[in-house]
C-alpha cells in the first residue's frame, strides 16, 4: 500500500484540478439549480471528461478503457469535490463501469462498456429501499419470466436515476429481507415498460430519483442469488472515491474559511487573530490531513485487492463524513451572517456534505462495519 | 536493496542471539532503563541488554560512529526498529540525552562538547534532565528568569526550574538561563549544560495525581558553571531551545507508535473481557461505537505518520504534517486510556490493593499519567497556535 502518490497519479490530479476550476466552478452548479435544468448536469462537460479518459479508468483496455485504477479516479473525484461539480462520475464511471466490468458477461461488456467510456451512455445503481444505507435490506422481487426476470419494488435515493439510460437494480431472487444470500443484480433499460422514475430535488442540487418497478423486464448481471460480495467490493470503491470527493469539498471549504479569517475585520483587527477561531481552524487542518491519509490508503488498498481494503474503505468514509461535517458547519459559523446567505458559496459545501454523508453509509454505519471487520 | 536484505538478516540473527528472553517481554514503566550514575536495575538482564546494544551503538542507531553511535542509514534504522518490534525486544535505553540533547549537540555543540557528552549518552553512563519551565514560565517559556551571570570564565547561576523530569535521578541538566535581562525576552536566553553534582543544585520530587513523582522542581543557588558549557552563542539560546523542543515533541508524538505495542491490550479486548460479547461483538453497542471511533482515529493517525515518511522519501516538498503529530498523538493517548477505563467499568477505578488485577491498577495510574501528555513539551493549545501561525498563516 503506497501512501505517497506517484508521478503519473499526481499528473492526473493536477489536470483534474485545473479542469474543474476552469470549466465547472460552483457558479455552474448554481446555474443548473436556478435554471431548473432538466438534466441537472452538463452533457458537454461530461463528454470532455470522457475525452480525458476518466470514464475509462475502471474499464479494461479491451473495451476502450485504460484500467488506470481506483486511485486515479479518486484524484478526479477529489478535484470535482473542490468545485462541487455535478457529474455522473460516481454513478457511471465508478458504479456502472465497475459492476459491468466485474460482473458482466462478454456480450454485456461489449454492449455497454464502449458507449459508457465514450460518455454516451449513463448508468445508475438502484439499491436503497429504506431511509438509510442498507445494502442487504432488499425487498424488491425478481421473478423468472421467459429468458429473463420481472422486477417489482420501490427504490429511493437512486443517484443520477432520472438521467440514466440504464438502471442496475439490486433485487431479491431468494432469501428474506436482510439476508446476504439471494441478492441479484439486473440491467433494466430506464425507459422500459413498468419503470417509473421520479426526479427528487435534493438539498445539494445534485441528481437523484425514486424508481418504481412494476413488472419491469430485466436481464441478470452476474451471479444469480450471490451478488452480495461483488456488490460490497464495488460499494467499497464507491465509498473510497466518494470519500475522496468529500475530502476535496472539505479542503476547499476549509481553505476558503481560512482566507475569510484573514480578510474579515472586526474590533479593528482580522478575526483570524482570535484564538477561539485559530484553535478550531487548526483542529480542522488536523482532521483534513488525517482523513487524507485514510483516503489514499483505501484507494491504494482497493487497487491492490488488499485484505484490509474493506476496513480501509469504511475508515475513509467514516473519517470523510466527520471531517466534511466539521468543515461545512464551521465554514458557515466562521463566515458569520454572510455564510447564511444563498449568494455566498460557502453554504453549498454544507448542503453537499449532508447528502454525501448519507450516501453509501453514514459514520455510524461505517464504525459498526469497521468494528465487525476487526473482530469486535 | 540486497544490502538491506542482508542487513535485515544479520540484524535479526544478532538480536535473536543477544537479546535476553527477559528483555522480550512487556516492559512496565518502572523497568524502563534511563541509565545514569544512580541507575537501579531491577533485573540483571536490563544491564546486559543495554551494554550489548550500546557496544554496537544501537541505542542511538543513526548517530555517527565517531561519537559511539550506530552509524546506520535511515533505512537501516527502520529495519532495526522493525526487527526489534517483531521480536518484542525492549528499548534498551531511553531518556532525554538520547531523545533531545544528543541531536541538539550534534547540530549546535562544539567538537569538544560532542566528544565529552555524546558517547556517555549512547552508553547510558550519564543521565540527563531538562531545565526549561519555571514556576512563572510555563507556556510562556521565553519569559524565564533563572539568571546566569558571566564572571570571568564561569557563569554564576541562580533560579528555580520546575517539571524537571526525574531530576533527582539525573547527573546533568541542560538549562535555559537568562544571560541578558535588558533586551527583548527571546534575545537574552542562553543554553547551558550543568553538572548536578554541584551542591548548589537541589532537586525536589513533586507528587502527582498518579501518586508518582516523575517530575521535580530544581533549585539553583550560586552554582558555578564553566563558560565552556555554553552551547551555541551567548544570548542565542532561544533558537537552540526551539530546535530541542521539536525533538521533544517528535518523541512525545511517537507515543504508542513503537515499543511495547506488541504486548499492550487494545481497548476492544479489555471491553470484551468486562462487558462480554454477543456474536463476536462487544455486548454494549454504545461502548462498541466509542471504541471503534477511537480505534479508527488511531489507525488514521498511524497512516498519517506513514504518509509523512513516504512523502519525505519520495522527494515531495516537505509537508506541514509534523506540526500536528504532538497534538494528535497526545490527545489520542488520553482517549485510549479513557476507553480502557470505560471498558473496565468498576474494575477501572482501583487505586491499590486487593480486588484488582495488576493490569487494572496500572491502567488507572497510566490514565492519570496520560493527562500530562497534552501539557508537557508544549500544551495542545500551544501546538494549535503553532499550526495556526506556521501552517495556516493566521495573523498574530
Amino acid at each position: 500500500m503506497a501512501l505517497a502518490l506517484n508521478e503519473e497519479t499526481r499528473m492526473v490530479r493536477d489536470t483534474a484540478l485545473e479542469f474543474f476550476r476552469e470549466r465547472s466552478p460552483i457558479t455552474a452548479l448554481r446555474k443548473l439549480r436556478d435554471d431548473n435544468d432538466p438534466d441537472g448536469f452538463d452533457r458537454t462537460l461530461w463528454r470532455q471528461m470522457a475525452e480525458l479518459g476518466w470514464t475509462g479508468f475502471l474499464v479494461s483496455e479491451d473495451h476502450g478503457g485504460s484500467a488506470f485504477g481506483v486511485t486515479g479516479l479518486g484524484q478526479v473525484m477529489e478535484a470535482a469535490g473542490r468545485t462541487l461539480a455535478a457529474t455522473p462520475l460516481l454513478s457511471t464511471a465508478l458504479l456502472g463501469a465497475s459492476l459491468l466490468e466485474l460482473a458482466g458477461s462478454s456480450d454485456q461488456k461489449d454492449e455497454h462498456l464502449p458507449p459508457l467510456v465514450a460518455g454516451e451512455r449513463l448508468f445508475a445503481l438502484a439499491l436503497e429501499e429504506t431511509s438509510r444505507h442498507a445494502p442487504t435490506h432488499i425487498a424488491t422481487t425478481a421473478v423468472k419470466q421467459g429468458d429473463g426476470y420481472s422486477l417489482t419494488g420501490q427504490k429511493c435515493f437512486v443517484l443520477d436515476g432520472h438521467i440514466a439510460d440504464v438502471l442496475i437494480v439490486v433485487a431479491r431472487t431468494g432469501g428474506a429481507v436482510g439476508d446476504r444470500n439471494g441478492i441479484t443484480l439486473f440491467l433494466v433499460p430506464a425507459d422500459a415498460p413498468g419503470v417509473k422514475r421520479t426526479r427528487t430535488i435534493m438539498v445539494d442540487s445534485r441528481n437523484a430519483a425514486l424508481v418504481k418497478l412494476d413488472g419491469a423486464a430485466a436481464t441478470v448481471l452476474g451471479p444469480v442469488g450471490g451478488a452480495s460480495d461483488l456488490l460490497d467490493t464495488v460499494l467499497d470503491r464507491a465509498r473510497a472515491c466518494l470519500a475522496a470527493e468529500m475530502l476535496g469539498s472539505a479542503s476547499e471549504a476549509f481553505e476558503r474559511t481560512v482566507q475569510y479569517l484573514k480578510d474579515r475585520k472586526q474590533f479593528g483587527v482580522q478575526i483570524g487573530t482570535f484564538q477561539a477561531l485559530k484553535h478550531r481552524t487548526a483542529q480542522m487542518f488536523c482532521e483534513i490531513e488525517v482523513t487524507r491519509s485514510t483516503v489514499v490508503a483505501a484507494l491504494s488498498a482497493l487497487d491492490e485487492h488488499a485484505n484490509d481494503a474493506a476496513a480501509l474503505a469504511s475508515l475513509a468514509k467514516a473519517k470523510a463524513n466527520d471531517t466534511i461535517y466539521l468543515c461545512g458547519n464551521e465554514g458557515i459559523q466562521m463566515h458569520g451572517g454572510i455564510g447564511m446567505t444563498d449568494e455566498h458559496e460557502i453554504g453549498f459545501f454544507m448542503k453537499r456534505a449532508r447528502v454525501a454523508q448519507a450516501t453509501f453509509g453514514d459514520a455510524a454505519f461505517h464504525r459498526s462495519r469497521y468494528a465487525t471487520l476487526m473482530g469486535y | 536493496m540486497t544490502d538491506l536484505i542482508a542487513f535485515r538478516q544479520e540484524t535479526r540473527a544478532w538480536l535473536e542471539k543477544n537479546c535476553p528472553p527477559a528483555m522480550r517481554t512487556w516492559m512496565p514503566e518502572d523497568e524502563q532503563v534511563a541509565g545514569g550514575l544512580r541507575a537501579d536495575y531491577v533485573r540483571p538482564e536490563q544491564k546486559i541488554w543495554l551494554d550489548r546494544m550500546a557496544a554496537k551503538g544501537w541505542t542511538a542507531p543513526t548517530w555517527p560512529k565517531r561519537y559511539g553511535g550506530g552509524g546506520l542509514s535511515a533505512d537501516e534504522a527502520i529495519i532495526l526498529d522493525e526487527e526489534m518490534q517483531d521480536l518484542g525486544c525492549r528499548t534498551p535505553l531511553r531518556g532525554m540525552g538520547l531523545s533531545m540533547l544528543g541531536p541538539t549537540l550534534l547540530e549546535y555543540g562544539t567538537e569538544e562538547q560532542r566528544q565529552t557528552h555524546i558517547p556517555k549518552i549512547v552508553t547510558g553512563e550519564i543521565r540527563w534532565c531538562q531545565g526549561y519551565s519555571e514556576p512563572g514560565s510555563g507556556s510562556d517559556l521565553a519569559s524565564l528568569s533563572t539568571r546566569a551571570v558571566l564572571q570571568g570564565n564561569k557563569f554564576l547561576v541562580n533560579g528555580h526550574k520546575i517539571w524537571t523530569s526525574n531530576a533527582h535521578l539525573s547527573d546533568w541538566i541542560f538549562c535555559l538561563v537568562r544571560t541578558d535581562p535588558t533586551v527583548k525576552k527571546h534575545d537574552g536566553i542562553s543554553f547551558l549544560l550543568i553538572d548536578m553534582d554541584d551542591p548548589g543544585v537541589r532537586p525536589r520530587p513533586i507528587k502527582l495525581i498518579s501518586g508518582k513523582s516523575v517530575f521535580c522542581e530544581t533549585f539553583f543557588e550560586n552554582v558555578q558553571v564553566p563558560a565552556s558549557h555554553l552551547v551555541g552563542q551567548l544570548n542565542k539560546g532561544w533558537t537552540i531551545a526551539k530546535r530541542l523542543l521539536e525533538h521533544e515533541r517528535k518523541g512525545i508524538g511517537g507515543i504508542g507508535a513503537r515499543g511495547a505495542a506488541k504486548f499492550e491490550l487494545p481497548p476492544e479486548t479489555v471491553a470484551k473481557m468486562h462487558v462480554g460479547e454477543v456474536d463476536g461483538r462487544i455486548a454494549d453497542p454504545i461502548l462498541r461505537d466509542h471504541i471503534a471511533a477511537f480505534s479508527m482515529d488511531a489507525a488514521a493517525f498511524q497512516l498519517t505518520r506513514r504518509r509523512a515518511a513516504e512523502e519525505a522519501e519520495s522527494g515531495a516538498a516537505p509537508g506541514p504534517l509534523s506540526a500536528m503529530f504532538k497534538y494528535y498523538a497526545t490527545e489520542l493517548n488520553k482517549r485510549r486510556y479513557e476507553m480502557l477505563l470505560e471498558g473496565e467499568g468498576f474494575q477501572g477505578l482501583g487505586w491499590e490493593g486487593e480486588g484488582f488485577t495488576d493490569d487494572e491498577l496500572r491502567f488507572t495510574r497510566e490514565w492519570l499519567r496520560s493527562k500530562a501528555n497534552s501539557i508537557e513539551g508544549g500544551t495542545s493549545e500551544i501546538q494549535l497556535n503553532i499550526i495556526a501561525k506556521r501552517v495556516l498563516g493566521l495573523p498574530d
